[in-house]
């Protein structure tokens, strides 16, 4: 029972002595931090502390004895310490030296206050990111125009590299997508107009919702949660690892080398990858015309000239390109965004699928009202 | 308990894939030794403890550290046997997201019952031991310099007072000054609260004034086990270089 660690107190003649025994160990802390508390304090008392019964220590077990002891020269005692080993002794010097002068203490809240600094912080960040994202496409123009001035300057391997990434690599989940759309918008319509007996009617609604809107927008979806997420935290990581510095220093542009081939790959994809759409959701739609409204694929497609003006496909591939700019451009712009932690790279992914979806969203409703008013 | 090997490498073989690291490494590291683990680049010093703290696994041979056999260990030994060791990694590795006091207290609120404020203090006082002043404390490391963040890593190190350390190039990237200062303060834990200490190190002044013993990997064998004076008689010109 040797190594069990204690502490006890004596009467001697020149005041008390406080005798300590044992393991003074982090696991026996709690312990003898309340055997100390049960300590009556005697103020303007001598006391000696006597170490010779320590057997083994860590900065823990003499953190406590520290603390008490700076507790009772508070309360005026004069304090002493005997005994101690030579290691004990070095320790404890180390320890003294280096015991903080004061806890940290958080500054206390007032909750008011802190709610309007957290919504100035929030307003005033909100513009810096928007006159920095100014800043960024600004800067972005000026580099796509001198890419178009000298097109020998574009990074064709770098470009095709995002292109096989982010439009071939999509149109598995794109064709699975836009084959239940297609499905679904021919299956809800079948039962409406079933009802009219306006079954062929069905070649209109599907082809047109399809190619004019759907279409374009699901693979805008689709292609900003895979590629936007992506290119924001390639770039972010980048800036991490110094990459990026590193880049400029060598004279290599990021704008060149990271940004442009993101941007001209998603532009370029994105029709190719809207084309695609059309047809597969067109040939979902043709499934359940057959099926549910006997509707043949001959007849499908003999309504399909007839009836749906080539404007509807032409809007619907116009858009692809926008959307894809709109994608690459705020995939780019959070990934330069992100700082030194870790954390941060979480924060503006998520921000940069969340922005590109919205926005995606936003201008698809823009050109629609706009479109639809010119009498397109 | 003098003389008590606490590391010991049997045979160590590395390989990945047809690129062999280790061929056959052994050694032992005794108690309340720093021992350093040196050699040039691509030597396979930070692979070797990677294999120490089971970050990485050997591909043959055996590592015994504090007696259990870190390959066989089970999960649950593994995770006593991690409570009992330090790493500061190259870099400090502190975790993003907690500022340096919780850096610095996570593992003790973890692991032990202390109460609150021994904890708090006790992480002030390491910090103030590794040289840092307390309103670091609150910071985070993205605020840190890189010297800065070595040394809270340190702090965070010691935290549960380990009686191993292991330390992945700890002067790299300090000042002298700081980087003298740092040998001085592993050379004080080391004295008084008998620590075993590992490390990688480069540093030709850590290896005099620190070190006291080493092996020199090199050519996947260890080239050189002992001390310096065992090596200042040394007449391999491989080995003379690692004096100068």
């Amino acid at each position: 029972m040797k190594n069990k660690p204690s502490l006890h107190v004596t009467q001697t003649n020149d005041g008390l002595s406080v005798t300590l025994q044992g393991n003074w160990v982090k696991e026996a802390v709690k312990a003898l931090d309340l055997a100390f508390n049960a300590l009556t304090c005697k103020p303007k008392t001598v006391y000696t502390f006597d170490l010779s019964g320590i057997r083994e220590f860590d900065t823990h077990g003499i953190m406590l004895i520290l603390h008490h002891i700076k507790k009772l020269e508070a309360h005026a005692c004069v304090v002493s310490k005997t005994g101690a080993s030579e290691s004990l002794e070095k320790l404890l010097t180390i320890c003294e030296q280096h015991y903080p002068e004061e806890t940290i203490r958080l500054p206390h809240e007032n909750f008011i206050l802190t709610y309007l600094e957290n919504v100035g912080k929030q307003m005033f960040e909100g513009y810096k990111t928007l006159s920095s994202f100014f800043a960024f496409t600004g800067e972005l123009s000026h580099f796509v125009m001198a890419a178009f001035l000298k097109p020998f300057t574009i990074r064709l391997k770098a470009t095709l590299y995002h292109i096989e990434q982010s439009g071939a690599g999509a149109i598995p989940i794109i064709l699975l997508t836009s084959f239940l759309i297609g499905i679904v918008i021919a299956y809800q319509g079948a039962t409406q107009l079933e009802k009219f007996g306006a079954n062929i009617f069905i070649v209109e609604m599907v082809t047109i919702s399809a190619v004019r809107e759907l279409a374009p927008l699901l693979t805008a979806i689709v292609v900003a949660g895979r590629s936007a997420s992506a290119y924001t935290a390639q770039i972010g990581v980048m800036k991490i690892t110094d990459e990026v510095d590193a880049m400029s220093s060598m004279g290599f542009s990021p704008w060149s080398f990271l940004v442009l081939p993101r941007l001209f790959a998603l532009i370029f994809s994105l029709p190719l990858l809207v084309f695609f759409a059309d047809v597969i959701s067109i040939f979902g739609g043709m499934v359940i015309a057959t099926t549910k409204l006997d509707v043949s694929f001959v007849e499908f497609i003999d309504r399909i000239k007839e009836t749906v003006a080539l404007k509807h496909l032409v809007i619907g591939l116009i858009k692809a390109p926008i959307f894809g700019a709109i994608i690459a451009t705020i995939g780019c712009f959070r990934g330069f965004q992100i700082d030194s932690s870790t954390e941060s790279v979480g924060k503006y992914t998520t921000i940069s699928v969340v922005n590109a979806i919205f926005w995606v969203i936003a201008i698809d409703a823009i050109i629609s009202v706009l479109l639809t008013e010119m009498g397109l | 308990m003098k003389n008590h090997v606490v590391i010991e490498a049997k045979k160590i073989v590395t390989s990945f894939g047809k690129n062999v690291i280790h061929d056959g490494v052994s050694f032992k590291i005794q108690k309340e030794e720093i021992f350093g683990l040196l050699g040039g680049s691509g030597s396979g010093k930070t692979t070797l403890l990677r294999e120490m703290i089971m970050l990485q696994r050997a591909t043959d041979g055996q590592m015994l550290v504090l007696g259990t056999d870190v390959m066989q260990a089970s999960s649950k030994m593994a995770q006593k046997l991690r409570q009992k060791w330090g790493v500061l990694f190259q870099f400090g590795a502190l975790f993003t997201s907690l500022t340096i006091l919780e850096n610095i207290t996570i593992a003790m609120r973890e692991y032990t019952d202390l109460p609150d404020w021994i904890i708090e203090e006790s992480a002030l006082m390491k910090l103030s031991m590794v040289g840092l002043p307390p309103k670091v404390a609150t910071m985070f490391p993205s605020e840190l310099s890189g010297g800065m963040k070595k040394r809270a890593g340190l702090a965070r190190a010691l935290a549960l007072d380990p009686k191993l350390l292991f330390l992945d190039e700890p002067t790299s990237g300090l000042d002298p000054q700081s980087a003298r200062a740092f040998d001085e303060l592993i050379l004080t834990l080391r004295d008084t609260l008998g620590i075993t200490v590992v490390m990688v190190t480069h540093d030709k002044d850590t290896m005099a004034n620190v070190l006291d013993r080493f092996v020199i990997l090199g050519n996947k064998k260890v080239l050189f086990e002992g001390n310096m004076e065992l090596l200042k008689q040394t007449t391999n010109d491989e080995l003379k270089k690692f004096l100068s």
